[in-house]
């Protein structure tokens, strides 16, 4: 971009239009509009409510973060000292932990997933997609508690999953899923997968329909196959799409509270803590305010820091 | 021709098992609910008739009128305050400029990312008295609607702006010429078009605070007569689950009744906004 810039000839009757064209490469097209600040007048109410009600609290948790408080009687500050104490909380440590696991099995799981179905899907035109899209759009749009009962009754002893373990002779297999020490983590994490798998296909393969179909004819022309077509074109004309469904899933499963309460809430044995729920636990069952405000706090960077670097990273590859 | 034949039914095979494995969850728990605690249900559990006595009996068990009520109160405020408010900001980042609008705007956007989780604390102790106007607002709707106001006002900007941007630039430049105020050139050359813009974006922000849970637990699980929909779910789960499982999957039904009931005749909203929202970021 800055060589393209650099090249033009610098005729002083152009300085006008290179220096928005700069502008441009810098951030993208330039704003529409010409400068009005009635604009404000447009803008303040909605901003007060993001304000008031969101930004605002955030900043009070951080604020919480530094005392130590029971939500009763005064609070004492302690400065860093719940952050601190955090460091070396075990309870909190096996919470990442197992949100890390979570995002496998809502984040990785389900691109790797939708890319394979979008591979099957590109060879050739899929007629009545609409149709599909709609079953497998569904999951997105329920309630987490009912999903949390849904899928409590597929893991129930008598539930669908264990019948049909016994049914193919797998009996010894069968149990109480979201009661076992060592499976409930990856049963609520398979509920996480069904969730997202959808949407990331439906997002891919909408993205595919924008890469230019002569860059497929090319590969064709060349005899590609149809793993060398998904490596050399489908996957890079992707890239963004990937991205951006990595972030918001990624997201969704640290933020995961819902499913998590209605099924184990956090059990059994803790096993299926995660960073959300305790948090809750903290501030709401111990009476441990202040360092459930930390706990909430680490949540919250530590969202917005993989966020910004999945977008940050996107950005710079896209620019490449 | 042979290998592009399997291929393309072997494509289809595929998107159909997995299509099938999206809905099935939704079915399994429907055709419990069809069924009596009598029926002592094990599996698959096919419904061999159309039983609906756990759905009545979960509707008064689970005081589900007064879940709805509240659910449908709260949904219904947030979704038109906040759409209000995000055509104003909407309107303003998508044609004007002025001044701060290239640091408000991001600020804006980080509530797409932002994890309300962090935010439930001080608004539990807020709401119980909110600072220089002593209001008691815990266990009351305000509670609820207030905060998922400001939240839903992050997408609505993100999403009005993008369509505001998208309209001609000559449309505003040529109502502006006729004397048009700025108010004019939104109330009568922008918004008849916004339309569908508007509708998606309610569907979205209903659909969410529809389906909203923390914020309920934890601001209105105090009074009965204004929990949720899924509030309510959440108790008469842990209630009745372990005595009877009709009856709380027959709630669960219920509960996703409405939004599936939209979901069929605007699904074209739901996925175009999903889709712009994941993918504009």
């Amino acid at each position: 971009m800055q060589s393209a810039d650099a090249a033009r000839p610098s005729g002083s009757g152009r300085s006008g239009v290179r220096r928005r064209l700069r502008r441009r490469s810098r951030r993208g097209p330039p704003a529409p509009g010409d400068p009005r600040n009635i604009g404000w007048l447009y803008v303040l109410p909605g901003l007060a409510f993001y304000g008031l009600f969101t930004l605002a609290p955030l900043l009070h948790t951080v604020y919480y973060s530094l005392f130590s408080w029971d939500g009763l009687t005064a609070k004492t500050y302690v400065g860093l000292q719940n952050y601190s104490s955090a460091l070396t909380d075990a309870a909190l440590r096996s919470s990442f932990v197992h949100s890390a696991v979570l995002i496998a099995f809502y984040a990785v799981i389900p691109v790797l997933v939708g890319l394979l179905l979008t591979a099957a899907l590109t060879r050739h035109p899929v007629r009545g997609f609409r149709f599909f899209r709609t079953a497998l759009f569904l999951p997105q749009l329920i309630a987490g508690v009912v999903i949390a009962q849904a899928w409590t009754w597929i893991y129930d002893d008598n539930g669908p999953l264990n019948w049909a373990l016994r049914k193919v002779g797998l009996g010894s297999l069968a149990r109480p899923w979201l009661g076992d020490f060592t499976w409930a983590l990856p049963s609520i994490g398979a509920i996480g997968t069904w969730v997202t798998y959808g949407l990331c296909m439906v997002l891919f393969v909408s993205g595919v329909q924008k890469i230019p179909s002569t860059l497929y004819d090319a590969a064709r022309v060349d005899g590609a196959g149809a793993t060398r077509e998904f490596f050399a074109v489908t996957l890079p004309g992707l890239r963004g799409e990937v991205l951006v469904a990595l972030v918001l899933t990624t997201i969704n499963a640290l933020r995961s509270f819902d499913i998590v309460y209605n099924t184990t809430a956090g059990g059994p044995g803790g096993s299926t803590l995660v960073p959300s729920m305790y948090m809750y636990q903290n501030a709401f069952l111990y009476n441990k305010v202040g360092y459930a405000a930390a706990v909430a706090t680490i949540l919250a960077v530590t969202i917005f820091i993989l966020a910004g670097l999945v977008l940050r990273v996107g950005d710079r590859s896209e620019r490449a | 021709m042979t290998a592009g034949y399997f291929e393309r039914i072997g494509a289809y095979g595929v998107l159909a098992l997995f299509s099938v494995l999206a809905i099935y969850p939704v079915l399994s728990i429907l055709f419990l609910a069809l069924h009596r605690k009598t029926d002592l249900v094990s599996g698959f559990a096919f419904p061999t008739r159309l039983d609906l006595s756990s759905f009545k009996a979960a509707w008064t068990e689970g005081r589900f009128g007064t879940g709805f009520k509240s659910s449908f109160i709260v949904a219904a405020a947030v979704t038109l305050v906040s759409a209000v408010l995000s055509i104003g900001t909407g309107y303003a980042f998508g044609t004007m400029r002025f001044i701060g609008d290239r640091i408000v705007f991001p600020v804006i956007l980080l509530g797409i990312i932002f994890p309300y989780e962090a935010t439930v604390i001080p608004l539990y102790y807020d709401f119980q008295n909110v600072p220089l106007l002593h209001l008691h607002l815990l266990n009351t709707y305000w509670a609820l609607i207030l905060p998922q106001i400001g939240q839903s006002v992050a997408f609505g900007t993100f999403w009005m702006r993008s369509f505001f941007r998208s309209t001609p630039r000559s449309l505003i430049e040529a109502a502006r010429i006729d004397g048009a105020t700025s108010f004019g050139v939104l109330w009568r050359v922008l918004l008849p078009q916004a339309r569908p813009a508007v509708t998606t974006m309610s569907v979205l922000v209903f659909t969410y605070t529809w389906n909203e849970f923390l914020l309920a637990l934890v601001l209105v699980s105090g009074s009965q007569s204004h929990q949720t929909a899924p509030l309510g779910l959440s108790f008469f789960a842990g209630a009745v689950r372990a005595g009877d499982p009709t009856k709380v999957a027959a709630a669960a039904v219920l509960v996703a009744a409405p939004i599936l009931v939209v979901y069929l005749f605007l699904q074209r909203h739901f996925v175009r906004g999903m889709l712009a929202g994941a993918i504009k970021e």
